[in-house]
């Protein structure tokens, strides 16, 4: 019973960091993308193939499968983000459908639908994290989850949040305002797209095997469903998203129940929390985070008041 | 086979491929013009069209030998899968989207794709995860038209397919709700000022569009198996379509659907493209024209006023 709840908590790692990517393109930035399972499976793909393939060590292969998935979303960011929001979640969708496909049949690299076996263990310091101790595993995940939840708190609040927010509210007017906003869409597309190929990479390490059926569509769905839940704009909401996202999922077997309730049961309810949410609680459970702009107020009164002291 | 004949039956090919897709863009399009955003529970409506189309085909035509009464009951069973679907797709507009109406952009597209979600894998619990098939309603045995080999089952998708495109089109270029329909699009407040019933034209418009999806679905489970996502792939492909042709625009859905149709084939048969990367070809379309022609073929550029 505890082992399984770590490894509901494990898995809320591993979506929580998707989370965080797609609350970033989504809640902050308004853009609808629908291929985390894509930036999920190019991660996992790049660390099991460098690992495995090219004896690299994980640590090594984490910065080249977060690069990777940025530059892929920069490729299909590019053409589609100029447009407005509703492109690009059918190019997006169409784009994780072809990472499935690509990996599907390109046998020499992929190893096809048999997918790749025997991925080496993360070490650290000379000390093996082996998933099957789940405690080492799991301080890894959150230390790292971590890191990368107050880099993008401080992403937030600075210049770029504000920015990005502005592009949420009103495109042409923060347009307007001098803000880029192509750059600023594709930047904020290539960090959450960066930050969901790590998630990938942390899942090949977790399962040490990879398989073109991990990667399907409903991952998309349920880290939207995590983003939705939570509350767009609000990091902290995500990651308590991703676990009532994850307790659902898992919960049939944790009751035992999981040979009486169909596979399909938890994924209609994924689409029923989408629905219902949009229309009773479109800002979810916690709700945005709302700027505190008291300090910014009060600096601006101040280098006002200096000015006019200057002046006088 | 001469290369002449060949091109005629790649054409061939295109073009029922075409018409089924032209079928489905039509439900992506109109509603987009009206309430500009995109329906992506359509590929499930098309798939729910499908099961029911087979259900009251496999109940009607009973065990009655091959022969007329089979085409008979495929064109009921057919209409009961249309009225089916229109129901369907008001009540999912009634439900789902309607209180979003005046909400974010993204609050019905986010509605959108769980509807989708539980339509299909309400599906797959119902119907289970196996494929069914269609029987034939007539004998399928290739007819040759001078060196370009033609299914009695083209020759019905292309005819159904036209049937319907002109009767959608006659009936919003010439009838009077048409015209209210038009007016919608065009400017929804003016025309509620004008005395239109707005909310009846939505529901309208979303019925009409789950009907021609059942209608593309029925189609395509002719030729290809019927299961819980067998809409997925095809409905973002007619998207894709209606972005071709402009979206907003019946004819132009139309006219993308064909092109796309003829483009996927062509593709795999003359270009080579291999059989796994064909919905590849698609997407590959969609980019293109959203960079270099993002209103599409007959679009109307219109900028975003403050």
């Amino acid at each position: 019973m505890l082992n399984f709840f770590i490894l509901i908590l494990i898995y809320t790692c591993i979506y929580a960091f998707m989370s965080l990517g797609q609350n970033l393109i989504t809640g902050y930035s308004g853009m609808l993308s629908l291929c985390a399972a894509g930036f999920f499976a190019i991660g996992s793909y790049t660390t099991a193939i460098l690992t495995t393939s090219f004896g690299w060590s994980f640590w090594a292969t984490l910065p080249i499968a977060a690069l990777l998935s940025a530059l892929m979303g920069v490729l299909i960011g590019l053409p589609t983000l100029r447009l407005k929001g509703d492109y690009l979640a059918i190019a997006t969708l169409g784009f994780a459908e072809i990472v499935r496909n690509i990996i599907n049949n390109w046998d020499a690299l992929t190893n096809g639908p048999m997918g790749i076996q025997r991925i080496p263990m993360i070490t650290i310091f000379g000390i093996k994290i082996s998933p099957y101790q789940k405690y080492g595993f799991l301080l890894m995940e959150i230390i790292m989850l971590l890191i990368c939840w107050f880099l993008f708190e401080r992403l937030a609040s600075s210049r770029m949040g504000r920015a990005l927010e502005a592009i949420r509210e009103d495109e042409i007017a923060a347009n307007s305002m001098g803000i880029n906003v192509t750059k600023y869409k594709v930047v904020s597309f290539a960090l959450g797209a960066a930050v969901t190929g790590i998630a990938g990479c942390l899942q090949a390490e977790f399962t040490l095997s990879v398989s073109p059926g991990s990667y399907v569509f409903m991952v998309s769905i349920m880290v939207l469903c995590t983003v939705v839940l939570g509350g767009m704009g609000n990091f902290v909401a995500v990651i308590l998203g991703a676990f009532i996202i994850q307790f659902i999922s898992y919960l049939p077997q944790l009751i035992g129940l999981s040979n009486i309730i169909p596979a399909q049961a938890k994924q209609i309810i994924f689409g029923l929390i989408l629905v219902i949410m949009m229309i009773y609680r479109p800002q979810g459970i916690l709700g945005r985070k709302e700027r505190n702009n008291k300090k910014a107020e009060k600096n601006w009164l101040l280098n006002k008041k200096e000015a006019i002291n200057e002046h006088a | 086979m001469g290369s002449v004949s060949l091109l005629f039956q790649h054409l061939m090919n295109g073009l029922t491929l075409g018409g089924i897709y032209a079928l489905i863009a039509l439900g992506y399009t109109m509603v987009y013009g009206i309430l500009k955003f995109i329906n992506f529970a359509h590929g499930d409506i098309l798939m729910v069209g499908a099961y029911i189309g087979l259900f009251a085909f496999d109940a009607l035509r009973g065990s009655s030998p091959l022969g007329p009464w089979w085409l008979v009951s495929f064109f009921i069973a057919m209409v009961i899968s249309m009225l089916g679907c229109a129901v369907l797709g008001m009540v999912i507009e009634k439900v789902a989207y309607k209180p979003l109406r005046k909400g974010s952009r993204l609050a019905p597209l986010l509605s959108a794709i769980g509807v989708s979600f539980i339509l299909s894998n309400g599906a797959a619990w119902m119907f289970g995860t196996h494929s069914r098939k269609f029987n034939y309603p007539f004998d399928n045995s290739p007819i040759h038209l001078g060196g370009v080999v033609v299914t009695p089952h083209q020759i019905l998708i292309l005819v159904v397919a036209i049937v319907m495109m002109v009767a959608l089109k006659l009936f919003v270029d010439k009838t009077k709700m048409g015209k209210a329909m038009r007016a919608t699009s065009l400017d929804g407040d003016t025309a509620k000022l004008m005395g239109i019933n707005s909310d009846m034209i939505i529901s309208l418009t979303f019925g009409i569009g789950s009907a021609l999806a059942a209608c593309g679905g029925m189609l395509i489970a002719l030729d290809y198996k019927v299961y819980a996502t067998m809409g997925t792939m095809v409905g973002l492909k007619a998207f894709v379509a209606a972005v071709v042709g402009g979206i907003g625009n019946i004819t132009g859905a139309m006219l993308g659907g064909f092109l796309l149709g003829l483009l996927e084939t062509f593709g795999v048969a003359v270009l080579g493209i291999p059989q796994g990367f064909k919905d590849a070809i698609a997407f590959a379309v969609l980019i293109l024209i959203l960079l270099l022609k993002p209103e599409g073929l007959l679009g109307k550029v219109e900028k975003e006023k403050v």
